[in-house]
């Protein structure tokens, strides 16, 4: 297969950066559209020329390192994979693909293709665990939870954090992201203890960073390479509005001291 | 910061205002379209204008307005503080982006759709709201009512321009487009969802959206018609 690729090259953060074309030739159908960046890298390193930056790591769509906005759409075309999941079969002979980073304020460009996502990173930090000390595996069943609650705590846990849904996100907001994170403790018994801060200190994170708000386009879920709902954003909301209104997170001068 | 003004200043905080601003508006509409529906009456305008007198000296309907009065002002206010700062989230724009394959149109431009009712809302209340609070209006006599406003001949003689009948209709298609996402997504924000009453909400919404606007907009086509 024969494609013309617009690849946005960016030399560092400072630099202003733009699209170069390329044109890549015998490109097998099978090859998957990071292998396809390989062959092409490598034909820029035989020429002397300085490889395309992108990040990347198990190549089998659990880690979240990878992602590319191609065409248009994070991840490219098809629904509910990573860019490393994504092959060459899904283009047509002789299209032109366009690969853009993330575009996020708060997800600036390193380099090329490599955006700094260490906010989700900071927003994790802020409250997305769980204050236990960790022994050894406990017997099943010995805390009891429904079916349908572990399936749905587990469906948000399967956020690899890849950032597709604020590259999709015409604001770009991170609700998605936080909201998975905040669900998946917050459905677990383990996870109560800890709901009310861990909502309030989440999102305050989040606003922090710079992210924009959510509009309820849709747009994040449909894009998500887990493909996890909306209905954790509403879950992540009433976690947010329940918290704030009765959370004991006072600042000093608010605190009434008694006694 | 106190707790309450961090609460509402924050980014699910402002969304709040954005809802629950949004659902009264929507229970303000339907108010207003069971009293304008009074314009359907063959009865030269009376039932109309004893429905106008009551809303303009009723003080319970006088707090209600004032509440809406300031719905209105604030889901505007919020939403450019929210465009405002959602344009900065992203300060490089994507060269290639295909949204109509993630997400509806209505979705994406609901501060477009806003802006046209907006700017319908300025031409209606001058129309009607100021002439009623502020204008000479001629006032007629019905038995056992004594003089009252006449409100309905002003509707009539504006409702007879053929260009005000046109933005009428075409500010309500942007009600209706701006309802179709709105009324769900007011819910979605509050956090309240759930796998039996989503569906339920989203169906009454859009039934909402097309039923309420187009109620609205055929007050004006029907006595254009009437009076040709």
């Amino acid at each position: 297969m024969y494609f013309k690729l617009k690849i946005w090259r960016q030399k560092s953060p400072e630099d202003k950066g733009g699209f170069q074309s390329y044109e890549l030739d015998d490109v097998s159908p099978d090859m998957s559209f990071l292998e396809m960046i390989d062959v092409l890298n490598e034909s820029l390193e035989r020429k002397g020329g300085e490889p395309v930056h992108f990040d990347h790591d198990c190549r089998e769509g659990i880690c979240g390192t990878c992602g590319m906005f191609i065409n248009g759409r994070p991840h490219g075309p098809q629904r509910g994979i990573a860019t490393c999941q994504l092959h060459m079969r899904s283009f047509n002979d002789g299209d032109t693909i366009t690969i853009e980073p993330w575009r996020a304020r708060s997800f600036p460009v390193i380099k090329d293709l490599v955006v700094d996502r260490s906010a989700f990173d900071r927003i994790i930090q802020a409250g997305g665990f769980v204050s236990v000390s960790t022994g050894g595996v406990p017997d099943a069943n010995e805390i009891p939870i429904s079916t349908s609650i572990a399936n749905e705590a587990m469906d948000a846990a399967s956020c690899i954090g890849c950032g597709a849904c604020v590259a999709a996100c015409k604001n770009a907001s991170a609700m998605l992201f936080v909201a998975a994170k905040i669900s998946q403790l917050a459905l677990l018994p383990q996870g109560k203890i800890e709901a009310k801060t861990r909502a309030e200190n989440m999102v305050e994170q989040m606003d922090k960073e710079g992210f924009g708000t959510c509009t309820n386009t849709e747009a994040c879920e449909a894009e998500c390479p887990k493909e996890i709902g909306l209905v954790h954003i509403a879950r992540m909301n009433r976690e947010y509005y329940f918290a704030k209104q009765s959370s004991e997170s006072l600042s000093e001068r608010e605190k009434v001291h008694e006694g | 910061m106190n707790w309450l003004s961090q609460t509402l200043t924050s980014s699910l905080g402002k969304k709040l205002i954005m809802a629950l601003t949004g659902l009264f508006l929507i229970l303000f509409l339907t108010g207003h379209l069971l009293g304008n529906l009074q314009l359907l009456k063959d009865d030269g305008g009376q039932a109309f204008n004893e429905y106008a007198k009551f809303m303009t000296t009723t003080p319970v309907i006088k707090i209600l307005s004032y509440l809406t009065y300031i719905c209105i002002i604030l889901h505007v206010i919020y939403s450019l503080i929210l465009t405002i700062h959602n344009r900065k989230a992203r300060p490089i724009k994507y060269a290639v982006s295909r949204q109509s394959e993630n997400s509806v149109w209505t979705s994406r431009n609901m501060g477009i759709l806003g802006t046209i009712v907006l700017l319908f809302l300025v031409i209606h209340l001058r129309s009607f709201w100021y002439e009623m609070h502020y204008g000479s209006i001629p006032t007629i006599e019905y038995e056992g009512g004594g003089q009252i406003k006449n409100l309905y001949q002003i509707v009539v003689e504006a409702f007879s321009q053929l260009w005000y009948v046109i933005l009428y209709v075409v500010s309500m298609a942007a009600l209706a487009f701006h309802l179709s996402h709105g009324f769900q997504s007011a819910f979605q924000t509050l956090g309240l969802r759930h796998q039996k009453y989503t569906p339920i909400i989203k169906s009454a919404g859009l039934l909402f959206a097309i039923l309420v606007p187009a109620l609205f907009a055929l007050q004006p086509v029907y006595i254009y018609l009437k009076n040709l």
